[in-house]
């Protein structure tokens, strides 16, 4: 019961966010916002006893993901307001989403289901013979690092060359002051 | 007890932050009441983990407490550089 009522007060509050999120026009308070909305996020995360979800949602979404929008915020110039009609478009294609999202959710398995598919497919296997595979105990660990390790591998890969290219792209300018420096430095020798 | 106790205040003062972040006439403001929801929300994790007897959680309210800080210097810094702007221009 006290389970519901969280979680009721929690997604209450990430309605209203997003409804001002819409309304705001500032660049700079959107991203603000959106701190806020991802930290409700990961708060509903905790309550309903997915830890290691709030973690990378704390970690990606709060941390990382506002620092990347406020430094694209301080390239661009200040906002103009957009028009009703530019927004048509992306308003059919939020709501056609939302609506196959709402099919789709209605279709789950419920929250804990022990018949849940996902629950008799591999999962048992994993739980009964990981440990004297590998003998590592905690079994989430086990399966990314040993029955799923290439492609954690890969996946790493990934994620390292995506933020060679964000650092790359977002301090070109000072790599430029450097070089202009240099340059002035041999036009006064 | 106390916990569930503990838990609605923490919920009243995220409530009353988020209209300060929804009202706020100027971004400081906004930053303020952002930083202080975050800092909050960690208190609420933790006192969460105690209140349904699993109070290994701590350590995720830590990790909170450091991006929040990371988050408002970085839009600390983002007036910083707009204010250089304006200064050449």
């Amino acid at each position: 019961m006290n389970f519901l009522l969280i979680n009721f007060f929690l997604i209450s509050l990430l309605l209203v966010t997003t409804f001002f999120i819409f309304k705001t026009t500032s660049l700079i308070s959107v991203v603000a916002l959106t701190g806020a909305f991802t930290l409700l996020c990961s708060a509903i995360y905790v309550n309903l006893d997915a830890v290691d979800v709030a973690f990378t949602e704390a970690a990606v979404g709060s941390g990382i993901s506002t620092i990347l929008m406020v430094m694209a915020a301080a390239k661009l110039p200040e906002g103009k307001k957009n028009k009703l009609i530019n927004l048509f478009p992306s308003i059919i294609l939020a709501v056609a989403i939302s609506l196959i999202l709402i099919i789709i959710i209605a279709n789950l398995p419920l929250l804990g289901d022990p018949n849940a598919p996902i629950h008799l497919h591999v999962v048992p296997e994993y739980l009964k013979e990981s440990k004297d595979f590998f003998h590592i105990p905690n079994v989430v660990t086990n399966i990314l690092a040993s029955y799923r390790g290439f492609d954690t591998l890969g996946e790493t890969i990934v994620i390292f060359t995506a933020g060679l290219g964000v650092i790359a792209l977002l301090t070109s300018n000072t790599l430029n002051r450097k070089t202009n420096f240099k340059k002035n430095k041999k036009n006064e020798r | 007890m106390i916990f569930f106790a503990t838990l609605i205040v923490l919920g009243v003062s995220v409530a009353l932050c988020l209209v300060r972040a929804i009202k706020g006439p100027t971004p400081f403001d906004r930053i303020l009441s952002i930083s202080s929801i975050g800092t909050i929300i960690a208190i609420g994790i933790s006192v969460h983990g105690f209140a349904f007897d699993r109070p290994d959680f701590v350590d995720i309210s830590l990790m909170y407490i450091l991006l929040n800080f990371l988050g408002t210097i970085a839009i600390l810094r983002y007036y910083k550089i707009k204010r250089k702007k304006s200064n050449v221009v």
